[in-house]
C-alpha cells in the first residue's frame, strides 16, 4: 500500500517544548480514527530551523507549511486537509488570503538560505537510519573504505578548503593531516558537541535532526588517520541530541556501518557518548579531553596540540559538530564541489542561530559571505515593533558587535576579525534602541565570570575586575578613568589567560567600547542611559501637554507614587518611584517618557 | 537487521531512496485529483483511490505522478470523480471512476496518452471528445 499523503512534524527540542509530539501523537491516533492509517504517514523530523514559528507541521505532496500548530489542530489538519483537500488556512505560514499560498521554497526565511549541514533537518526521520541512507546517508563513507587512500580523503578536505566551525576557523584537512603523520598506533577522533554560547543551538539541532552524519564523519576521519575509537562529548542539558545519537549508533552497528569490520572492509571503528556536565570551559579543546579522561575540566597550555598529543597523551583529531556534518559531503560530492560555494577564504556555508530582537528568530544557513543584512532583513524580516537596528552580537561571549554601518559587510572568518569580531560558533544576537550596550557587556562578561575555572589569574581576577567596572557604570557611579582601566585589564586578559575563555571574554567589552564609547560616556559623565535599561540612572516623568489626567499611570502604580486631580497633570515622586515602568507601558497618550 | 556488505547497502539505499521520493514532488508533473468529499466517499472513491495507487505501482509510475485528495468537484451525480492533469494533454474531469476506470485511465490516458472518452464529463472542449 502506498502512502498518498506524508506529514512531517518537527521534533527538535524547540518545538518539541511547544508539545509538538502530543501534535505527532493527536495526528497518528487521528489518522487511525479516520481509517487513513495505510494513506497517511506521519514522520518525526528535526529542526526545520524556523523556530520562531513553531510547532511546525509540513503536509506533503502539497508541501503545505503549517505554523504554530498546537495539539488540537491535529483533528482538522486530517479531516480537512488530508479528507477533503482543503488547506487549513489559518494556520498556513502565509495567511494572505490575496496571495497565493506561499510554497515552502517561496517563504522569505528560507530563500537566501543553502542547506549542506542540515541538510536532512526537517526532511528525514533522524530515528531511522534507512532515511539517511535514502538520502545518500554512508555514500562517502563506502568511498572512504573502498575508492580513496587516506591521503585521498585528506586531499579532498584540502581542496574543499572546510575550516573549523567551532569558531577559530583551522584547516581541517591539516588538523587531519598533523594526526595522521603524527607517531603511534592508538589516535583517537572526538566531536565537539558541548555547545555553551548563550543563544546558540545549531549543533543541537544538527544532533537530533541528522545524528548520522556525524558518525558517518567520525568513522571517515578513523580511516584518514588511523583511529579506531571515537567519543562524541556532548552535556547532560541535550538529553533528544544524547537518545537520537544513541538511537542512531545502534541502528549503524546493527547494519554493520560501524563497530567491527565496516562492511566488510576490514576496518574497526566504534564511537562512545561522553556526557558533560555543562561547564562552558569545556568546550576549549584541551579542557575537553581532560574532561573525557575523567579529570577536571581545565584547559592545559598549548603547543602540544591535541593533533599531536591529545586524549591520553595519543594523536587526536577534533572537531566540532557543524565541521563533522560538512565532511561526508565534500567525501562524496568532491571538494571542488563544496570549494564553489563562499568566499575566497572562507569555504562553504555557516549555520547562525539567529535570536534576540528579529522577527524570524531560529536556524539559518547561509553561504559564506551573505551579508548582515541580508540575514538580518531578508532572512530574519527585521527588528520587530519598527524600532531601530541597534547591532548585532556575533560569536556569543567571545566575539563583540557589529553596528548598522557594517550591515553590508560580507560575512567570513577574516571580515568579521577586521570589525573586531569573531564568527565563533556562530550566535547572532540582534540588539535594538532599548538595548544598553553596556548592560549587553556585561551580560557577557557576567556569563564569562560564571564559567571561568579559575585555573589562571588573568581570567579570574581580571574577569571579576571587569564586571564590577561596568557594574558601577551601569549604576551611575563609574569615572572617566574606567574606561581607560577597562582598556588595560582586557589587552591583559587577550595576552594572558591560558584558554580561549579568558582571551576572549574581553571581547565584548572591547569591541563596545569601540563602537559605543559615546553611551559608555554618556554613562559616566552625564548619568544617563540612552537606551532607557539601566535603572539607577533613568527616571520617568510625565509631559505637560499630553498628560490628559485620565488616571490610569495612578492606578496602575504599584507603590502609589504618581498623584494627580482627575483631568489635571499627574506628578511622580521620585522618592517613592521604583521604575517598574508601568505607568510608562500603561499611558495611552505617550505622556511618560524616560530619562 | 543484519550486518551489510557493500552491495547490500547500495541496494538498500535504491528502494529507500524510491521510498523518500514520494514525499517529493519536486519531479512530478502528473497529477491525478480525486474528489473525496461525502458524495464521492460514499460513491466509492476509496476504491478508486485504492486502485490508482496499486495501478501506478504495479506501472512503476509513482515517480511522475502524484495522486491527491480533493473535495467535491460539484458532479455529484457521476461521482466518483477524478482530474487529471499532465503535460500535453488537456486537463480533463472524469467521471464515474470506478477501480476498473481508474487502471484504465493510468494506461490509456497517462502511459497511452490518450482519452477515455466515455467518462469525460467536464473540462476538454467538446470537439476534442470523439
Amino acid at each position: 500500500m502506498a502512502f498518498t499523503n506524508y506529514i512531517l512534524v518537527c521534533g527538535g527540542t524547540g518545538c518539541e517544548s511547544s508539545k509538538s509530539d502530543q501534535i505527532f501523537k493527536n495526528l497518528i491516533a487521528e489518522c487511525e480514527a479516520q481509517g487513513l492509517k495505510d494513506t497517511v504517514q506521519v514522520v518525526k523530523t528535526g529542526c526545520f530551523g524556523f523556530c520562531e514559528q513553531g510547532p511546525i507541521v509540513k503536509i506533503l505532496p502539497e508541501d503545505s507549511f503549517y505554523v504554530r500548530v498546537s495539539p488540537e489542530d491535529a483533528k482538522e489538519l486530517i479531516s480537512e486537509h488530508i479528507v477533503k483537500g482543503r488547506e487549513v488556512k489559518r494556520l498556513l505560514y502565509n495567511r494572505d488570503e490575496s496571495k497565493k499560498r506561499a510554497r515552502v521554497e517561496d517563504i522569505e526565511f528560507y530563500q537566501k538560505q543553502f542547506r549542506i549541514v542540515l541538510r536532512n533537518c526537517g526532511v528525514i526521520n533522524p530515528e531511522n537510519i534507512d532515511e539517511y541512507i535514502a538520502r545518500d546517508g554512508y555514500k562517502a563513507l563506502e568511498r572512504a573504505l573502498f575508492d580513496m587512500k587516506p591521503e585521498d580523503i585528506i586531499n579532498e578536505l584540502k581542496a574543499a578548503g572546510l575550516r573549523g566551525r567551532g569558531g577559530a576557523g583551522f584547516p581541517t584537512w591539516m588538523k587531519w593531516n598533523f594526526t595522521k603523520q603524527a607517531a603511534g598506533d592508538v589516535k583517537y577522533i572526538v566531536c565537539n558537541a558541548d555547545e555553551g554560547d548563550p543563544g546558540a543551538y545549531m549543533d543541537r539541532s544538527t544532533l537530533e535532526g541528522d545524528p548520522h552524519s556525524i558518525i558517518e564523519a567520525m568513522t571517515i576521519a578513523g580511516i584518514a588517520v588511523g583511529a579506531n575509537q571515537g567519543y562524541i562529548y556532548i552535556r547532560a542539558e541535550y538529553p533528544l541530541a544524547i537518545k537520537r545519537l544513541q538511537i542512531a549508533m545502534e541502528q549503524s552497528r546493527g547494519y554493520g556501518l560501524l563497530g567491527k569490520d565496516i562492511l566488510g572492509s576490514g576496518f574497526d571503528f566504534d564511537i562512545e557518548i561522553r556526557l558533560g556536565a555543562g561547564a562552558f570551559v569545556c568546550g576549549e579543546e584541551t579542557a575537553l579531553l581532560a574532561s573525557i579522561e575523567g579529570e577536571r575540566g581545565m584547559p592545559k597550555p598549548r603547543p602540544p596540540f591535541p593533533a599531536t598529543k591529545g586524549l591520553w597523551g595519543c594523536p587526536t583529531v577534533i572537531n566540532n559538530v557543524e565541521t563533522w556534518a560538512n565532511v561526508p559531503v565534500i567525501i562524496s560530492r568532491g571538494g571542488d564541489w563544496f570549494a564553489k560555494i563562499g568566499t575566497e577564504d572562507s569555504k562553504g556555508t555557516k549555520v547562525f542561530a539567529l535570536t534576540g530582537k528579529i522577527r524570524n528568530s531560529g536556524l539559518v544557513e547561509v553561504p559564506m559571505g551573505t551579508t548582515l543584512r541580508e540575514i538580518v532583513y531578508d532572512i530574519g524580516g527585521g527588528i520587530p515593533g519598527n524600532k531601530a537596528f541597534k547591532a548585532v552580537q556575533t560569536g556569543g561571549p567571545s566575539g563583540g558587535v557589529i553596528t548598522a554601518d557594517y550591515l553590508d559587510t560580507p560575512i567570513d572568518y577574516s571580515q568579521l576579525q577586521k570589525l573586531g569580531s569573531i564568527m565563533g560558533s556562530g550566535g547572532m544576537i540582534v540588539m535594538d534602541e532599548d538595548d544598553c550596550i553596556v548592560d549587553v557587556a556585561k551580560f557577557y562578561l557576567g556569563f564569562t565570570v560564571e564559567e571561568s575555572c579559575g585555573k589562571c589569574a588573568p581570567c579570574r581576577v581580571g574577569g571579576r575586575t571587569l564586571y564590577n567596572i561596568l557594574d558601577r557604570i551601569t549604576k551611575g557611579e563609574g569615572e572617566m578613568e574606567d574606561i581607560e582601566k577597562l582598556k588595560t585589564i582586557g589587552k591583559a586578559m587577550q595576552k594572558a589567560s591560558l584558554c580561549g575563555l579568558g582571551q576572549t571574554s574581553p571581547n565584548p567589552v572591547m569591541s563596545t567600547l569601540h563602537y559605543f564609547g559615546d553611551e559608555y560616556k554618556a554613562h559616566i559623565k552625564d548619568k544617563r542611559c540612552p537606551a532607557g535599561k539601566c535603572k539607577p540612572l533613568i527616571s520617568y516623568h510625565i509631559l505637560a501637554d499630553k498628560c490628559i489626567g485620565c488616571g490610569v499611570c495612578a492606578r496602575k502604580c504599584p507603590v502609589h507614587a504618581i498623584n494627580g486631580e482627575r483631568r489635571q497633570l499627574h506628578e511622580i515622586d521620585h522618592d517613592i518611584c521604583i521604575k517598574c515602568g508601568e505607568c510608562y507601558k500603561a499611558c495611552k497618550f505617550d505622556a511618560v517618557y524616560v530619562r | 537487521m543484519a550486518k551489510m556488505t557493500l552491495e547490500e547497502l547500495r541496494k538498500l539505499r535504491d528502494s529507500k531512496k524510491k521510498e523518500l521520493n514520494k514525499r517529493d514532488v519536486a519531479d512530478k508533473n502528473i497529477q491525478i485529483i480525486v474528489g473525496m468529499g461525502t458524495c464521492g466517499i460514499a460513491a466509492g472513491a476509496k476504491e478508486t483511490l485504492d486502485a490508482f495507487l496499486q495501478e501506478l505501482d504495479e506501472k512503476k509510475l509513482t515517480e511522475k505522478v502524484m495522486v491527491t485528495q480533493t473535495g467535491c468537484m460539484g458532479l455529484c451525480y457521476v461521482e466518483p470523480t477524478v482530474e487529471v492533469i499532465m503535460p500535453d494533454m488537456p486537463d480533463v474531469i472524469y467521471g464515474k471512476v470506478d477501480a476498473e476506470v481508474a487502471r484504465k485511465i493510468v494506461r490509456k490516458h497517462i502511459q497511452g496518452k490518450a482519452l477515455v472518452n466515455d467518462h469525460i464529463y467536464d473540462r476538454p472542449a467538446a470537439d476534442i471528445v470523439e
